[in-house]
């Protein structure tokens, strides 16, 4: 397994958000984290990329124990996290927000040539290449905050809502760019989505958080099968 | 002295004295890029780092002038980036996450703090300090007085300011600094690591200030209090030219020098004693009709 979380608690402050989580991410695979508001999506990521105090259980990344490290260290480490709201740089270019996103590779022409793929695979970025971050709109500000995370050259890619607060045809739009980036790159994914269908279009495996557990985990094709998961998350 | 030669001595007088301004402002700017903050403890710690560098500097002063006032450079500028970044980690880190207002305030308490550590130190009377050359030397060019001073002063300045935009606009540290200031936790999630570009960012803003504090203190002698009136024009230059730009900085406070210097004795009405009300007044229109100033990018803050 490339990630392996078991068991896991976070709190912010006295209020436990996770109580027990566990999944996990093969190589090259992708999953879905689906769920209600407040169910711990979002802490679940931030427990893994190191941006919230994880006081028990193990989060272990190509077999080294990642729990406690530093979002610098985990990020060195290959996993890049698209934050809840793009953690946009707004004073900084779009150009600046993708090398920022290189900051610690030292490959010169490996850099160009991935801002010249995400360029490629989002066109807007290219129109706005020299604009300030916070001139972008919503859809295009989620595509730079991809196109920054990869340009990490990450091992897995982790993705917080990219639908969020986007026009349904922009987050279709982001979610096919999304399909594309792992079919031509096989980089592992972990996707936290409220819209079940557009997760499902890029994911193989879902995990269900209700109130702070993991508590179904399956494939797809399983879990449309479900009629409580199709109910909730799926729009019947 | 025909009126045009008056006009051209003011101009020349206004460029050195407007380095001084320029090099604080250009330290401002610098500790705001790398954290978002304006530091109003930077003169205060400029006087500290010409303090340290002036004592162990006139330890080999007897031996040789020159190797002793290098000696002094060296030791100032390197004590200070240290100060700055300790600073930073020991006493501005501890604010992180809170109020911007909390900040600033906890920089005027730094201010306070390090003035009065100075005055216990070493006293509260001007001291002078040796210098390479004697600072009143100047030489004439078509009749117009130039101090060594002046000169040495504004072109260390410029190179100071060329350095610098360099160092923001072309460097991979002047990146990972900016990133840092615009948005700490996206800079961290791409592997930036947070808490030692802030210790550089301050390491070399103080390192620039204690420049700007030898300069000062080699012509007008060394006092703790150096710096508190400068503080004022630096930080109008530093809105007027725009916190996001150095070059914007030292033009700024370059014009309100000369400007300021032309205006007392051009304008009667001003005279003397109205001469630091010009900086103000700049800066008061300026903000009305380009709040972002002169050399800024527009920042855009989304809710």
């Amino acid at each position: 397994m490339l990630l392996e979380v078991s068991g896991i608690t976070a709190a912010y402050g006295s209020v436990q958000v996770i109580e027990n989580v566990s999944l996990s991410v093969g190589e090259g695979a992708a999953v879905g984290i689906l769920g209600a508001n407040g169910a711990g999506k979002t802490t679940t990521l931030r427990a893994i990329s190191g941006t919230v105090r994880v006081p028990s259980g193990t989060i272990t990344f190509k077999g080294q124990d990642i729990r406690g490290k530093r979002p610098e260290e985990v990020a060195a480490l290959g996993i890049s996290h698209v934050p809840e709201g793009r953690g946009t740089l707004p004073n900084l270019t779009v150009e600046e927000n993708l090398r920022v996103g290189a900051y610690l590779r030292k490959d010169r022409s490996g850099i160009e040539t991935d801002i010249a793929f995400i360029l490629e695979l989002f066109p807007n970025l290219k129109r706005r290449f020299t604009s300030n971050g916070s001139a972008l709109s919503g859809g295009e500000q989620q595509m730079m905050a991809i196109g920054r995370a990869f340009l990490a050259k990450p091992t897995l890619l982790v993705l917080d809502e990219p639908s969020l607060g986007l026009a349904p045809s922009t987050a279709k739009d982001v979610y096919a760019a999304i399909s594309r980036l792992r079919l031509e790159t096989g980089i592992a994914m972990l996707v936290v989505e409220q819209n079940a269908n557009l997760a499902f279009s890029v994911v193989d495996t879902a995990v269900v958080l209700e109130t702070g557990r993991s508590v179904l985990s399956g494939s797809t094709a399983e879990l449309r099968g479900n009629d409580e998961i199709r109910r909730a998350y799926l729009g019947g | 002295m025909n009126s045009f030669g008056t006009f051209v001595q003011l101009v020349v007088d206004g460029l050195a004295q407007g380095s001084i301004y320029a090099a604080l402002a250009l330290a401002i700017v610098l500790v705001h890029q790398a954290t978002g903050l304006i530091n109003f403890a930077q003169g205060g710690m400029a006087v500290l780092g010409s303090y340290i560098g002036m004592t162990v500097g006139n330890l080999v002063v007897p031996v040789n002038l020159i190797l002793g006032v290098l000696v002094g450079v060296i030791v100032a500028v390197a004590a200070s980036f240290a100060i700055g970044a300790f600073i930073e980690r020991f006493v501005m880190r501890r604010f992180q996450g809170g109020e911007e207002d909390t900040k600033v305030v906890a920089t005027i308490g730094l201010l306070t703090l390090i003035t009065g550590a100075i005055g216990m130190i070493w006293g509260f009377n001007f001291i002078p300090y040796p210098f390479f050359f004697n600072t009143s030397t100047s030489f004439t060019v078509a009749g117009i007085a130039i101090s060594l001073w002046s000169l040495t002063t504004f072109l260390t300045i410029v190179a100071l300011m060329a350095v610098l935009q360099l160092l923001f606009t072309k460097t991979k540290m002047g990146l990972g600094l900016r990133a840092v200031a615009d948005n700490p936790g996206s800079s961290a999630l791409s592997g930036i690591r947070v808490g030692r570009m802030l210790m550089v960012g301050w390491g070399l803003a103080a390192a620039l200030g204690t420049i700007a504090g030898i300069l000062l203190a080699a012509k007008a002698q060394l006092n703790p209090g150096n710096f508190d009136a400068i503080l004022v024009y630096a930080l109008a230059a530093v809105i007027i030219g725009g916190l996001s730009s150095p070059i914007g900085a030292v033009v700024a406070a370059l014009g309100i020098a000369v400007l300021e210097n032309l205006a007392g004795t051009f304008l009667p009405w001003i005279g003397h004693d109205l001469k630091i009300a010009v900086p103000f007044v700049l800066l008061f229109v300026i903000l009305l009709l380009r709040p972002q100033g002169l050399f800024g990018r527009k920042s855009v803050v989304r809710v």
